[in-house]
């Protein structure tokens, strides 16, 4: 059960979000121009490492508001949380 | 008869106060502070279980939570019955019942007590070999298996206990309150931080606390009498709460723990009444000291497992802490010298110690010499290779151990005895330490398993952490203690201390015997009745994981997660694999610890709060007018209203005719509504729906469509626009929390430039929608003021009014086809508008309805249901709704998808009517449509989303998906029905009013 700081509202219980996988997957400006296989690719496509990985988070229970981040899936450590729209960090 | 094996008064056995209680129908008794298995041992009551395969006669086997054998049914004659407790647990209390488990009739005479002699029948993998074959008798297998397997009962009638659970922040949480615990918890709360100490026992001290070890001093003396002062002091200590009886269950991420604290198991039944049986605790803990203490391993020879053969600290618990002598002529079987201080422990107390047996050479420990004097044998370099006695150990046999301890050699000495202790060494309780995610280390010297790393948020301190020396305990405990803390001094650390240490060491995992190992029983997993012999099957098998060989013999598998032998069981298939322990690794520990109850697991979400249900202003009416209820979602929703003597089908007949023949009215409250305002309002429900919003007028209503991004329909609703930037939603009664997070999420990531607010108001609006020929006439009488004419108010359009003072919205919408009107009023005067709807329309038989009959009159107008008429496989082309998809729209959710190939295929299940040939035949909702009656396998076309009778159109219709349904108009096809085919027809999906002229009857 993880610790999660919401940056909006601190530390809270992890059974307050919801996880909403993958992060930094954009939505596609001009769908119609892309293919098929490229709107699947956005659609359906989606890492799922074993490792470090960029997630996406919402405070369901809580503010409601959604944030990115940086977990190992491996270990389950959170190493970084951060706002919609900033940089994700770099290691 | 009996005879009592009380030897001598113990400081924690209150012999004033006399207890008695029915073990298997049998009185008995014991005194307070004794657990059932110390009461029974004191009874010379020793059988007191039968084994779950082959029911062999099982007695107490260890004095702690590890126990395997002696588990019993509590209250075992009454329907609360409790299976799976452990006798060695369980405190004695006034009127207690208790009784033996995997035996019938009875434990002395049992007649699962043949598959011992049947054991050849029984190997590793039995009911998987066994029952596979001949396919066609699983159902007389299953039936034999589940009448001879399980442990205990279950009670058979609801808990009647109170639990409940309690969320606790703490700097230090310290589990464990043996010595390292203790001065690590008195320490930490010494230093301001806020302390928690728990232990699953009921006393405070662990094993040091019942210590007679001479050669084990702090400050000169005793351990257990210096520990005892420690204790005393606690209770002056702020900053620190103790908790005992309290296991912890799991040790999650982020020092997230649950604990299941017992608070009235131990009381008589006059005391635990009205009280809160258990608690969870929910621990979120800044810092974790895990000092869980180590178990004592058994040792594994032929027939290890008769009544009376013991943890040699077991046997040493029960003298020293119960004053029970477990035997009259006891014998005690190591590998180590920590036997030899449970010997002298009960020769100290006069009772008989006739031999020690000790696999190794020899041992230079300072004790030695004490058991010499005491005139104790000791028989160096043997081991036992035999026992018995059936229902109680009567004799050992012992041989001489080769130099490499293979084989044994020499002549059988026989000794006669009661009563063995048995000394494999010591397992560190690294349990928890693991659930948390940490890694293990395989000590190759020392043959245990112990935490590789401590970290700033957890440490393992005193045997847990590899430390069994009381030297190497208190001076590393107090190093890890200052850095962990981050303190200068501790208060221990300038104490005395003196003790021996252990030089000598031999360990072999499988004793060999004088017999081939396929005649012998050396029990690895005593509750599972898992021998070496089925370890080295499953690896002549072919099995190498020791998860798998875990699972195929059942090892570790049983309610103690085999405590005891997992490290045999390893060791075992290390030595036979050829391979080293370490590289092995080791199964995985799973929470909970020990077994919990379902009780403390839901805590008080039972009952009505086990899912807490919301229910509309206007229930009470409901309730009072003899509604049924139906679940939707969480909500409770008026069914259908049936009158005295109607069935379900008559009064949704009834209430069908009525909204179409004069006046119905339904409460439409638990629709999902969603505030929405900015000055981007319109651009965002134009990305949302699929059709266009822009130009909707102020004061309009309009039915959208919400897609997923794969195209699929996902909710439907009205939308009215309130003012310039202002809307509201309406969503499905089980979508709304679903709709209102995936509009966040995309207003929050993909378009955070739009100004846009959404607000969930559905609990603050009660909705009663009028409905049917007369339901502007009622209107009329209840707004008189209002102009109801088609030009003032027409179709999809919207009011706000006041209806005696308070402030309504009145939509002119319709999910019936009927003229219909939606009054949205406060939802504290939801029934009071609700009942004005009554007596305004009493005139004109208003006829309330529920949902069984909305969904009636909708199917009669083709009106789609959201996941029943869809199923997330649907796009709205499917369902014949292109007229909703705008086409001059650059993008909304979903649209690109639905120009994937896979979404225009031609062939794709689409929504049609079907009508049966015999209009009577009402088909059933989910059979599956076919076009070929003789064709095997047949293909199934779709299956019937919606059927019920029409009373407006005397017949039955159904909708369905159907391949190609589109170009099947006035096909013929089958609907496979239980026993019979029916012919039906497709048609048209709307079967009432096609010209829609009843909205504005
Ligand atoms: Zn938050």
């Amino acid at each position: 059960m993880f610790l999660i700081n919401c940056p909006y509202c601190g530390e809270r219980d992890q059974q307050e979000f919801k996880a909403g996988g993958e992060a930094h997957i954009e939505r596609p400006k001009q769908p119609t121009e892309l293919s098929d296989d490229e709107w699947a690719e956005y659609l359906f496509m989606r890492k799922n490492i074993k490792g470090v990985q960029f997630e996406r988070w919402n405070h369901a229970h809580g503010c409601r508001k959604w944030f990115n981040m940086v977990r190992d899936t491996s270990n389950d450590e959170i190493k970084a949380i951060y706002k919609m729209g900033e940089k994700p960090p770099t290691q | 008869m009996t005879q009592n094996l009380r030897v001598k008064s113990s400081e924690f056995i209150d012999e004033t106060n006399r207890i008695s209680f029915k073990f298997d129908g049998k009185t008995y008794y014991g005194f307070k502070g004794d657990t059932l298995a110390s009461a029974l041992i004191a009874n010379n009551v020793h059988l007191v279980g039968r084994s779950f395969k082959y029911h062999r006669p099982r007695g107490i086997m260890t004095s702690g939570s590890e126990e395997p054998n002696a588990i019993v049914q509590l209250n075992p004659n009454s329907n609360i019955t409790e299976p799976n407790a452990r006798a060695t647990e369980v405190e004695i209390y006034e009127g207690l019942e208790a009784s033996s488990q995997n035996c019938w009739p009875s434990v002395n005479f049992d007649i699962g007590g043949i598959n011992n002699f049947l054991a050849p029948l029984f190997p590793a993998g039995f009911y998987y070999k066994t029952f596979m074959w001949p396919k066609s008798f699983w159902e007389k297998y299953e039936f034999f298996i589940r009448h001879s397997a399980g442990l205990g009962k279950s009670p058979t009638t609801k808990d009647p206990d109170i639990y409940d659970h309690r969320n606790i922040h703490c700097d230090v949480l310290v589990v464990g309150a043996g010595i390292s615990g203790i001065l690590a918890a008195k320490n930490a709360a010494k230093n301001n931080f806020k302390t928690l100490l728990l232990d699953e026992k009921n006393e405070l001290g662990g094993s040091t606390i019942f210590e007679a070890n001479e050669y084990n001093k702090i400050n000169h003396n005793l351990a257990s009498e210096w520990l005892k002062k420690e204790i005393n002091e606690l209770k002056n200590i702020k900053n620190l709460e103790i908790k005992t009886r309290t296991s912890v269950a799991a040790y999650h991420q982020y020092n997230y723990l649950l604990a299941r604290e017992n608070l009235t198991d131990h009381l008589d039944k006059k005391n635990k009444k009205n009280k809160i049986r258990q608690r969870l605790l929910k621990i979120r803990a800044k810092k974790v000291i895990l000092a869980t203490g180590a178990l004592e391993r058994p040792l594994i020879f032929n027939n290890n497992d008769r009544p009376g053969i013991m943890l040699s600290s077991a046997v040493k618990k029960y003298s020293n802490f119960y004053g029970v002598a477990c035997g009259t002529k006891n014998i005690f079987f190591t590998n180590n010298d920590s036997a030899y201080e449970s010997a002298l422990s009960l020769h100290n107390k006069g009772i008989k110690v006739e031999a020690i047996i000790d696999i190794r050479e020899n041992s230079d420990a300072k004790i030695i010499k004490k058991i010499n004097d005491a005139g104790i044998k000791i028989y160096w370099a043997h081991s036992i290779v035999d026992t018995r006695g059936y229902k109680r150990l009567s004799r050992v046999s012992i041989m001489k151990l080769s130099n490499d301890g293979t084989s044994v050699t020499g002549s059988k000495i026989s000794i006669s005895c009661d009563c063995l202790g048995i000394a494999g060494g010591w397992t560190p309780a690294v349990h928890l330490y693991t659930q948390s995610g940490s890694k293990l280390n395989f000590d190759e010297e020392r043959k245990i398993f112990i935490p590789k790393t401590d970290t700033k948020e957890q440490i393992s301190v005193g045997s847990c952490g590899g430390d069994f020396e009381l030297d190497e305990i208190i001076t590393n405990l107090n190093y890890k203690l200052k850095n962990f803390l981050n303190i200068n001094k501790t208060d221990f650390e300038d104490i005395t201390l003196e003790n021996d240490h252990e030089t000598s060491k031999r360990n072999i995992w499988l004793l060999p015997s004088d017999q081939t190992i396929g005649k012998t029983k050396p029990f690895v997993d005593y509750q599972n009745d898992a021998t070496a012999k089925d370890i080295k099957l499953a690896l002549r098998e072919g099995f190498r994981s020791i998860e798998h060989v875990k699972r195929y013999t059942t090892t570790g598998m049983g309610t103690d997660q085999g405590k005891l032998g997992n490290m045999h069981a390893l060791g075992i298939i290390a030595d036979t694999a050829g391979v080293k322990m370490g590289e092995l690794g080791t199964t995985t520990f799973r929470p909970p610890y020990t077994p919990l109850t379902f009780g403390t697991i839901v805590g008080r979400n039972v009952g009505e709060f086990f899912d807490a249900f919301r229910r509309t202003p206007m229930n009470d009416w409901h309730i009072k007018n003899k509604a049924k209820f139906e679940n939707v979602g969480q909500w409770k929703r008026s069914w259908y209203y049936p009158k005295e003597g109607e069935t379900m089908h008559q009064a949704v007949q009834r209430e069908s005719k009525a909204a179409r023949k004069s006046a119905g009215i339904l409460d439409a409250s638990t629709l999902g509504k969603i505030d929405i305002q900015g000055s981007d309002a319109s651009e965002f429900l134009n990305r949302v729906y699929t059709n266009a919003w822009s130009k909707l007028a102020i004061g309009k209503c309009r039915y959208g469509l919400m897609l997923n991004e794969d195209g699929m329909v996902y909710d439907d609703g009205v939308t009215t626009r309130l003012g310039e930037n202002h809307y509201i939603m309406t969503t499905t009664t089980g979508g709304a929390a679903n709709v209102l997070g995936k509009l966040e999420d995309y207003l929050q990531t993909e378009w955070p430039e739009l100004d846009v607010y959404l607000t969930s108001v559905t609990d603050h609006f009660a909705t009663a929608s009028l409905c049917g020929p007369n339901s502007k006439k009622i209107l009329n009488k209840i707004i008189p003021d209002l102009d109801l004419s088609d030009d003032n108010f027409p179709h999809m359009s919207f009011k706000e009014v006041l209806i005696d003072k308070i402030k309504c919205r009145i939509m002119r919408i319709s999910f019936t086809g009927e003229l219909s009107y939606e009054i949205n009023a406060p939802a504290s005067y939801g029934e009071a508008i609700w009942q004005k709807c009554i007596e305004a329309g009493k005139e004109f038989n208003i006829t309330p309805y529920g949902t069984e009959t909305m969904h009636l009159l909708r199917a009669e107008k083709g009106f789609i249901i959201v996941g029943q008429d869809t199923d997330g496989t649907m796009t709205p082309i499917d369902l014949q709704m292109d007229w909703i998809v705008s086409k001059k729209k650059y993008d909304f959710i979903g649209k690109r998808s639905l120009y994937r190939s896979d979404t225009m295929k031609e062939n794709r299940k689409q929504l049609v009517g079907l009508l049966t040939e015999d209009p009577n035949i009402v088909l059933e909702e989910g059979a599956q449509i076919v076009s070929e009656l003789n064709q095997k396998p047949v293909e199934m076309l779709g299956h019937v989303t919606s059927s019920y009778f029409s009373p407006n159109l005397n017949k039955s219709i159904a909708l369905a998906v159907v391949r190609d349904g589109k170009n099947m108009m006035g096909r013929k096809l089958f609907v496979s029905m239980e026993n019979k085919n029916i012919n039906v027809t497709v048609a048209n999906t709307v079967f009432y009013d096609e010209k829609n002229e009843r909205l504005n009857a």
